[in-house]
Parts: structure tokens; C-alpha cells; sequence
């Protein structure tokens, strides 16, 4: 199929290193958590990737992303549990479920919040996110399956490396493509200016509600596959800190940069683990000292992200 | 009548809610005014500002008005310093830099003081000054209590108001801070120095958030480091509900979440406590999106 | 006939300011109007109304028979009413390429499905916007820029790459606001020249503000005088030079 043929770079390259991976998982020179760590860097990636189209394309800023990641994740465990379905085939069904719901979500919510201004986004959004923490938090009222404050577990496990590889590889390329087209432009168009852009007809509200919405099924579809990666869910999990950690990859990818955003998260995510292994645990809570700074000194120094050839303000 | 005087009481306890989000709110309408920034991290002034107080209290055992005042100071230097360090140096840069920056330094000092060196990252309890007093009185019939916290922070906010009030409008700091917001480069023109005037905003709106986080503490005794967020966006919201930029607007803002939060978390169901502040908002963005006091403004 | 764009009584307030106070006018098909006025007329902000970026607070709007008064923005530009800015509103990280194609692309759709499996369609239309582009790249002289991102073009060129993004629309109708602002002499005569034949080639009714004399004086067939925010005096350009009001309304400006 062309679209595939045009993107054969990228899925060389991404076989390639499947093959590497798994080559290292068989032979056993890597331990299950590293193992676990390496599947987790690509769901990361791809639901970083959701908030690269929203953001960095179209410059809307959420802060509520995890939400969203929560949303998708909740969703295909609930349905795997409760429709009883453990096998490995019905993944693609439950993980497309998580993503049409977080997006589905995403559009009731974006109607009424798109229309904010950059800043009063942000508080919107974050907002929602809490909102939807303190759901998850009360979850159990809905269903005792959810498991509210308690956590939701006895996921089944149906995440490998191969299942996250394709699907991520394979809606990496469908963003790449949707990037590339008239959306895509037009995303970019509003980021530039929204006002001209209503000028040469680009129906500004539609055009943004639909990269929210595509976004956020990004995270959904990213945040099932965490949930059948570590069978576990927690509300915390999906906190505004998470959202934080999305956000950050996105910035330090270069925003409105595909393969930035991969690089990014490669990085994020081994810092992050690497500080785990390396700090003793009563200075780990230092991370979350010296991450806000980082943040900071990004904005001031290369706030367009670290591959982004841009510098200063502009 | 029994529940006439339960919702007066709700009422009563909304209001005493509300006056601390008014005093976190009018920081965050002040500072939008003049820099069309939301501080994303000034509601973690108003958690410094119980820490302060407690710290205050307990260790040197300072007399309350004399807490007032001090950890007023201290707030507005901690605001002071924010501006200077952070935001100053990206006052050109595109919105969004200084909103992450914003994020950025809240993390920081929320988790900063969470370290055990510096604060903790427990609950701990607030010293309550004095004894709490209920005091029952009957109104046309109706039945109804009030503490003496209550009074205290009805009387402290309606003084600092009286206070902001007079500093707005009564002298030359105020009007340059009322010039600014409306036209920063024009105030300029006219010999008013912006940095000043953006520092000593800063410095008033963090001192309101300080006798917020006393008066906070003093009513609800357990405080925690984290405590400025939820607070911090609910007082944003009111601001946005009242018209973000318009003083009067933080205070009618903040006494509505305030009292909402509390009729809400009374008749239905505390669960649905923070909700309460995503449906105002909601409500404000579909409605009316200036807010209450604000003016309809065009684009381009 | 219907003309092409009919204002009546057309009003804007901003606070106490009466920006625009019952003004009516009315554009033929294939005309070029003038709108002329010292600063603050309003001139800009009966632009803003027509295009909808502006709510008017009374009055109506009508394009070819339809009234567009509370249309969104958006719709008017695939109705066929363009604009440039008096200030520029180019995408400046975009291409010039990009400008313009994107343009092109609100009257030419494709479904999301359609770009992502890269359809026939998809390909079809992206080809022919590019085509498009490029003609309107070598018309309006801005040949060997395409890959240039349009915030770092010189300003001349920026003003005609904003003209060229605006006839991408394929519009019936152009307002153009002060495009002669920031020009030497030499720049105005090649605007004139490059005004008449897109006029001609694109077959366009054009609606032009305009502070520049020389210009307004030799593009219009009709000029509408505005001053705080109504009309004035409308007629043709030698009308116009010769009129006490518009003389006095321009208080030292020497007539043209």
C-alpha cells in the first residue's frame, strides 16, 4: 500500500531494532524490568506523540493530557475484564476502545475549552485532569471492578514487545501522514496565527477540536497499553505530574517534531529510570526538585526544545 | 426552620471559604492585569504563608497579629524574589515560556519544601491561636451559629481589602499599578517605572495569599505542602468568574466558589467537592466568557 | 443588477466611540473602490466587519445577493471574499509555498483517510495546490523563495506573498488594506502595475484602503471618503480631489 512505501525508511529502521530488542530479551542479557522499561519507553513515545499533535502542531496547551492516557487505560481493562477477553487478539479491538474513548472524551470537553486562549487552556485542561483523577478516585462507586482509590488490578497481560511495536510504529506513520496533509497544515497555520487563518478559510474550531481529539486518542490507545504492560492502575498514575513528564518530552523533542519526540522520550524515560537506579532512596525525592528546574532553564535558554534548530525567543 | 438555619450555617461556612479564596484570587487578578500572566504558583505563596505562621507560632512563639504582619513580609519577598528570578528575564518571551516557567517554580516549591530538611512532606497541625467559640444567634426566627474564626476572617479580609482598596486608589503606586494594567506602554511614556510597579504588584498579591494561608490554617488546621494547588486553581477559576484583571470581580468570584464548594459538598455529596470548580468554569467559558465584570472584547 | 458587496447602515461602537456610525455603500462586479480617510476613520475596522472579525452592532452586509452579516469568519473566504492585512498576518514559520498552498487547500478537500493512505485523491490535490502555488509564486515575482520560511522575507516581498496566499482562494472579491504602507515610490509604481493585472488576470472586484494618493487615485474607479467613521463623500477619483469636504477632512494634505 503507498502510504506504507512512503514511510519504508522508518519501518526499516524500526525493524531493525525490533530485531535488536528482541534478540536481547531472548538472550536473557536484559533483566524483565529493563524489559518492561524498553516497552514503556515506546508507550510513552506514542502518547507523547498525541500531545505533540496538540500541542506542538497546533499550539494548544493542554495540561491535562494524562487524563486522557488514564481514560484509554481504564477503558480497555474494564472491557477486557469484564467482557472476559484474555487473549492477545482482542487487543487491537480494546486498544482501539481506550483510544475512541479518550477521544470521544476529548471532543465533549474540547468544545466548550478550545476556544480558551493559550494560558486559560492550560488551567482548563488541568483542571479537567484533576477532575478526572478525583473520578478514578471514586471509581469504585461506579463499578467494584475499577477499584477506585484502591487501584485497579488483575489486568490482563497482553502488551509485548511486539503488539506495542506495531501499533506504535503503525500510528506513528498514520500521524506522520496526517502531519503531512492539508490537517496538518492547517494545524500549523492556526498555531502561526489563528486569525489569518480564519481569513483564507480554515475552519478554525473544527480544525482544532480534531487534533485535540486525535491527540487524546493517541493517549488512549498509549495509556491501554500501559494498563495490559503492568496489569496495575492507579489513579496517581494518571496525575498532573504524568502530564508533566509528556509535556516535558514534547519540549525537549522540539515541538511540532515526530522524531524529536521519539528521541525525547528515549531520554526522558532513561534519566528518569537511570535516576532510580543510581539514587539512593531518600535523595530520589530530589527528583522532583531538580526536574521543575530543568523545566525552567529549558524555557530560558532553548525554549523551542534541544533538537530544535530555533534558539532563544524568537 | 431547622433547614433554614442549616443552609444559613452552609452559607455562613462558604463565605468563610470563599473570603480566603477572594484573598488567593486577587493575587492571581492583580498579577494577570498587569502582565497577562497566570502565576501559575500563587497558590504555593499561600502555602508558605501558613507555613510561615506556623513556624511563626509554634517555634517563636510570635502573638498572632504580630504573625500577620510578619508573614506578610515574608510572602511578599518570596513574591518579590519570584518575579525577579523567573519571570523577569522572560518578560519578552512568548506566553507560554513563562506559563511552563510558572508550572515549573510551583513544582519547585511544592516538592522543595516537601524535603524533610526543609519542611516535610506530611500533614502537620496548624496552632490554632485560641480557643474556637460558637456563638448562636436567632434572626427572624431563624436559628443559626457562627465561630469566632469565622469573625476573625471576615474581620482580617474585610481590613485587608479596605487596605487594597486604599493602596489602588488612594495612592500614586496604585494608580502606576492601574496604569500599567491597562496600558503598559503608555504608562511608560508617562515616567512610570514598570519594573517597580510589576515587583510591588507582586509583592501585594503574594501578601493577600499569606493572610489567606494563616487564615486557612487557623480554619482548617492541618496543612501540607501541597495545599496551594487545589486552592490555587479553584481562586484562579473565581477570578476568571468574577473577570480576570477586575479587582471587585476576585472578591464576588471567590465568596461564590467558596460558597458553592460548600452548598454542594453539604446537599450532595463531598465526593463531588472539586468538581464543583470544573462546572463554574464550564458555566463561565459557555456563558459568559469575560466573566461577571468583564467586558465583551473583540478580537483583531 | 445586484452588486457584489452591499453595506447598509453599518455601525460598530468600541465603549463610548462610534468606530463606525451608519455606513452604507455598495461595490459593483468588476469595480475597484477606494476607501480613503485620515487615521482612525475607521477604515480598517469596516474591513474587520465585512470579513467578520467584528461583530457589527447594527446593520447588514450582503455579498451577491446573500446576506453575510453574522456568517464566521471562515465561510466568507470560501464564498470568495479575500483580504490582506494592513499590519501582515503571514504564517511566518510556514514556507512561502506553504502560504499559499494552504489557501488553495480550504476550497480543495480531502477526508483524513484520504492523507493518511495517501488515496489518488489525496495526491491529486496536493499536486494541483502545488501547481497553483507556483504559478501564483512566478506571477506575484516571488520565484526561487518557495522553500523559504515567509518570516524571513523582505517586506515587499512579505506584502506579496500575502497577495498571493489571498488570490489563492480563487476570491470574487479582494479587500486589500494599505498595501502601499512602507513602500518607496519605485515599490508603489510596481504595486500598481502588479494591482492592475491581478485585477485583470483573476477578473476580481477589489476594495482598497489606502493612505498613498498616487495609488488610490489610479487603481479606483470610485472612492469612498470616510472620516469618524461615516461617509463623507463618495465619487470618482477626480470628484473627489476637487471636493471642500474631503479637503478640509485632510486639513493640510495637499490634494493629489
Amino acid at each position: 500500500m503507498r502510504f506504507l512505501l512512503e514511510s519504508r525508511k522508518l519501518i526499516l529502521l524500526a525493524a531493525g531494532i525490533y530485531v535488536v530488542l528482541k534478540l536481547l530479551f531472548n538472550l536473557g542479557i536484559v533483566s524483565e524490568y529493563i524489559q518492561q522499561i524498553t516497552i514503556y519507553v515506546f508507550i510513552v513515545v506514542l502518547a507523547a506523540t498525541g500531545l505533540n499533535v496538540i500541542y506542538g502542531y497546533t499550539g494548544q496547551f493542554s495540561l491535562g493530557h494524562a487524563a486522557f492516557y488514564g481514560i484509554g487505560a481504564y477503558t480497555s481493562a474494564y472491557l477486557v475484564k469484564t467482557l472476559g477477553l484474555d487473549s492477545v487478539f482482542a487487543l487491537p479491538a480494546t486498544l482501539l476502545a481506550g483510544g475512541i474513548m479518550a477521544g470521544l472524551v476529548a471532543c465533549v470537553i474540547g468544545i466548550p475549552i478550545l476556544r480558551l486562549r493559550d494560558d486559560f487552556l492550560g488551567i482548563a485542561t488541568l483542571g479537567f485532569g484533576i477532575l478526572v483523577r478525583v473520578f478514578f478516585d471514586n471509581s469504585d462507586r461506579i463499578s467494584e471492578t475499577l477499584g477506585g482509590s484502591r487501584g485497579f488490578t488483575g489486568i490482563a497481560k497482553l502488551t509485548s514487545l511486539e503488539t506495542t511495536f506495531v501499533v506504535t510504529v503503525f500510528l506513528l506513520i498514520v500521524t506522520r501522514n496526517i502531519i503531512s496533509s492539508r490537517y496538518g497544515l492547517f494545524w500549523r497555520c492556526i498555531k502561526d496565527d489563528e486569525t489569518a487563518s480564519a481569513s483564507i478559510g480554515i475552519d478554525t474550531t473544527r480544525m482544532k477540536l480534531m487534533a485535540f481529539s486525535y491527540g487524546c486518542f493517541l493517549a488512549g490507545v498509549a495509556g491501554a497499553l500501559y494498563a495490559h504492560l503492568y496489569t496495575f492502575l492507579h489513579p496517581s498514575n494518571f496525575d498532573f505530574l504524568k502530564s508533566i513528564d509528556f509535556l516535558i518530552i514534547v519540549i525537549l523533542g522540539g515541538m511540532g517534531n515526530i522524531a524529536g519526540t521519539i528521541w525525547a522520550g528515549l531520554i526522558w524515560v532513561g534519566f528518569i529510570e537511570g535516576l532510580r537506579i543510581v539514587l539512593p532512596s531518600n535523595i530520589l525525592d530530589l527528583r522532583w526538585v531538580f526536574i521543575p528546574l530543568l523545566l525552567i532553564g529549558l524555557m530560558m535558554w532553548r525554549p523551542y526544545g534541544l533538537m530544535s534548530r530555533k534558539k532563544g525567543h524568537g | 426552620m431547622e433547614h433554614a438555619s442549616y443552609i444559613i450555617s452552609q452559607v455562613i461556612n462558604g463565605l468563610q471559604l470563599g473570603a480566603v479564596y477572594a484573598l488567593i484570587a486577587l493575587g492571581y487578578t492583580m498579577v494577570y492585569g498587569i502582565l497577562r500572566l497566570i502565576n501559575f504558583a500563587h497558590g504555593d505563596i499561600f502555602m508558605l504563608g501558613a507555613f510561615f505562621a506556623y513556624f511563626l507560632i509554634s517555634r517563636f512563639g510570635m502573638p498572632i497579629y504580630l504573625v500577620f504582619f510578619a508573614t506578610m513580609a515574608m510572602c511578599a519577598l518570596a513574591g518579590y524574589l519570584m518575579e525577579k528570578l523567573a519571570y523577569k528575564p522572560l518578560r519578552n518571551a512568548p506566553k507560554i515560556s513563562l506559563l511552563i516557567t510558572a508550572v515549573g517554580v510551583s513544582l519547585f516549591l511544592e516538592y522543595f519544601c516537601s524535603l524533610k530538611a526543609v519542611f516535610t512532606p506530611d500533614y502537620i497541625g496548624f496552632p490554632r491561636p485560641f480557643e474556637v467559640k460558637t456563638y448562636d444567634l436567632s434572626l427572624g426566627g431563624i436559628d443559626f451559629s457562627f465561630t469566632n474564626v469565622q469573625i476573625l476572617i471576615f474581620a482580617v479580609t474585610s481590613f485587608t481589602l479596605a487596605l487594597l482598596y486604599l493602596i489602588i486608589y488612594r495612592t500614586k503606586q496604585g494608580t502606576a499599578m492601574r496604569a500599567v494594567s491597562h496600558d503598559q506602554e503608555t504608562a511608560a511614556l508617562m515616567g512610570i517605572n514598570i519594573d517597580h510597579t510589576v515587583s510591588l504588584t507582586f509583592m501585594v498579591g503574594a501578601a493577600l495569599a499569606g493572610v489567606g494561608g494563616i487564615l486557612y490554617g487557623i480554619a482548617y488546621p492541618q496543612i501540607n505542602v501541597f495545599m496551594g494547588i487545589m486552592p490555587g486553581i479553584k481562586s484562579f477559576i473565581a477570578a476568571v468568574l468574577g473577570g480576570i484583571g477586575i479587582i471587585h470581580g476576585a472578591v464576588v468570584g471567590g465568596l461564590i466558589v467558596g460558597v458553592s464548594e460548600v452548598i454542594v459538598s453539604a446537599f450532595l455529596s463531598s465526593t463531588y467537592r472539586d468538581g464543583v470548580i470544573f462546572v463554574i468554569l464550564l458555566i463561565v467559558l459557555l456563558v459568559k466568557p469575560s466573566g461577571l465584570f468583564g467586558k465583551r472584547i473583540d478580537k483583531v | 443588477m445586484t452588486a457584489m458587496l452591499e453595506v447598509e447602515r453599518l455601525e460598530k461602537r468600541f465603549g463610548g466611540v462610534r468606530a463606525v456610525d451608519g455606513l452604507s455603500f455598495h461595490v459593483d462586479k468588476g469595480e475597484a473602490l477606494g476607501i480613503i480617510g485620515p487615521n482612525g476613520a475607521g477604515k480598517t475596522t469596516v474591513f474587520n466587519l465585512i470579513t467578520r472579525f467584528y461583530t457589527p452592532d447594527s446593520g447588514r452586509i450582503r455579498f451577491m445577493g446573500r446576506t453575510i452579516t453574522h456568517f464566521p469568519p471562515y465561510r466568507l473566504a470560501r464564498l470568495g471574499i479575500a483580504r490582506t492585512f494592513q499590519n501582515l498576518r503571514l504564517f511566518k514559520d510556514l514556507t512561502v509555498l506553504e502560504n499559499i498552498t494552504s489557501a488553495h487547500l480550504t476550497g480543495h478537500s480531502y477526508s483524513p483517510l484520504s492523507g493518511i493512505f495517501r488515496t489518488r485523491k489525496h495526491l491529486r490535490i496536493e499536486r494541483e495546490a502545488r501547481e497553483n502555488a507556483m504559478m501564483l509564486v512566478d506571477f506575484l515575482g516571488l520565484g526561487g523563495k518557495e522553500q523559504t520560511p515567509a518570516g524571513s522575507l523582505p517586506y515587499g516581498e512579505q506584502r506579496r506573498l500575502e497577495m498571493a496566499r489571498a488570490l489563492a482562494i480563487r476570491p470574487k472579491l479582494l479587500l486589500i488594506d494599505e498595501p502601499g504602507a512602507g513602500m518607496n515610490p519605485r515599490e508603489i509604481k510596481d504595486l500598481l502595475t502588479t494591482l492592475r493585472e491581478v485585477k485583470e488576470r483573476f477578473d476580481l472586484t477589489i476594495v482598497m484602503i489606502e493612505h498613498q494618493m498616487g495609488l488610490v487615485m489610479n487603481v479606483s474607479d470610485r472612492i469612498l471618503v470616510m472620516d469618524f467613521g461615516e461617509k463623507i463623500m463618495e465619487g470618482t477619483p477626480s470628484e473627489v480631489r476637487k471636493d471642500r469636504r474631503v479637503i478640509e477632512a485632510y486639513l493640510g494634505e495637499e490634494p493629489v
